[in-house]
């Protein structure tokens, strides 16, 4: 059944490329490892956000079915990385991510 | 009703500016929730209550409590405040932001340029059609989305067991 009072495509979209390049630049900006992770959070919400609107738009049940996956994929990518956070803090008793340079790159 | 979606949208960009300049984690956080329910509510206006309420559960739910519980064990108190504003002077974030902005105005200006129907009927996909969606084409990726959890389960318990030094297997920790 179709929504009339839906609104466009264009603002849909519009919506999540913003989302998505406020992440990016958080993640670029920040030093702080949890808050790097906070940003990744947000992109790849823009990016399910994206697959919920373009679903909406075509009238599928696809677009849910990927915003399933895609949180599914963040739910375990952040226990991972939490996991990562926590031994990281234990090492170096940081948590600033220039700290990790034992490669010497 | 396209009010209500701007209102939203202006909530969820506003919040989601706040995490990204915030000093301090939880207040960061609790920023990045309200980001969530925001972007929970536009779900909702799309006509995919399902994306909706799993974006409440478990992103506004379970993800942020993951990411509480680290800050609460790693609080080093007001110092964090101290140590962010020293991180976050303008001449760090000018150049990324620079960056962000540009690739945002090339975003809008190819999203704007694009030909869109003038169709503006959004269908309401319900719980019902997404759960036939997703448990009759989609039933390997549901079986392979298992696994990952399960590798991420392992994964995340062999990284977060604290070794003693000097039991560990690699010898090179501290």
């Amino acid at each position: 059944m179709p929504i009339e009072t839906a609104p466009g495509l264009e603002a849909g979209i519009l919506l999540a490329s913003t989302l998505f390049c406020l992440g990016l630049a958080g993640l670029m900006m920040r030093r702080n490892v949890i808050f790097m992770l906070m940003c990744v959070e947000i992109c790849t919400n823009a990016a399910a956000l994206m697959f919920v609107v373009a679903g909406a738009h075509w009238g599928n049940a696809d677009g849910q079915v990927m915003f399933i996956f895609v949180v599914t994929l963040a739910a375990a990518e952040v226990a991972i990385a939490l996991a990562l956070v926590l031994q990281f803090y234990h090492r170096k008793h940081t948590v600033d991510i220039d700290q990790l340079n034992d490669l010497r790159g | 009703m396209n009010y209500l979606f701007y209102l939203t949208a202006a909530i969820a960009v506003l919040s989601t500016t706040m995490v990204i300049f915030h000093r301090n984690a939880v207040h960061a956080l609790l920023y990045l929730v309200t980001s969530l329910l925001a972007v929970a509510v536009i779900f909702y206006q799309y006509g995919a209550p399902l994306a909706a309420a799993l974006e409440v559960i478990i992103y506004a739910g379970a993800i942020m409590v993951l990411i509480i519980f680290v800050i609460m064990m790693l609080n080093q108190g007001d110092s964090t405040v101290v140590q962010e504003r020293a991180w976050l002077q303008p001449s760090t974030w000018v150049g990324p932001a620079l960056l962000s902005a540009l690739l945002l105005i090339q975003l809008i200006l190819l999203v704007s340029s694009a030909p869109f129907s003038a169709v503006r009927a959004f269908h309401y996909i319900g719980p019902k059609q997404v759960g036939i969606a997703l448990f009759s084409h989609y039933v390997l990726a549901v079986e392979l989305a298992s696994m990952l959890l399960l590798a991420g389960l392992v994964g995340a318990f062999h990284l977060a067991r604290h070794r003693k030094p000097e039991t560990g297997r690699s010898g090179n920790a501290n």
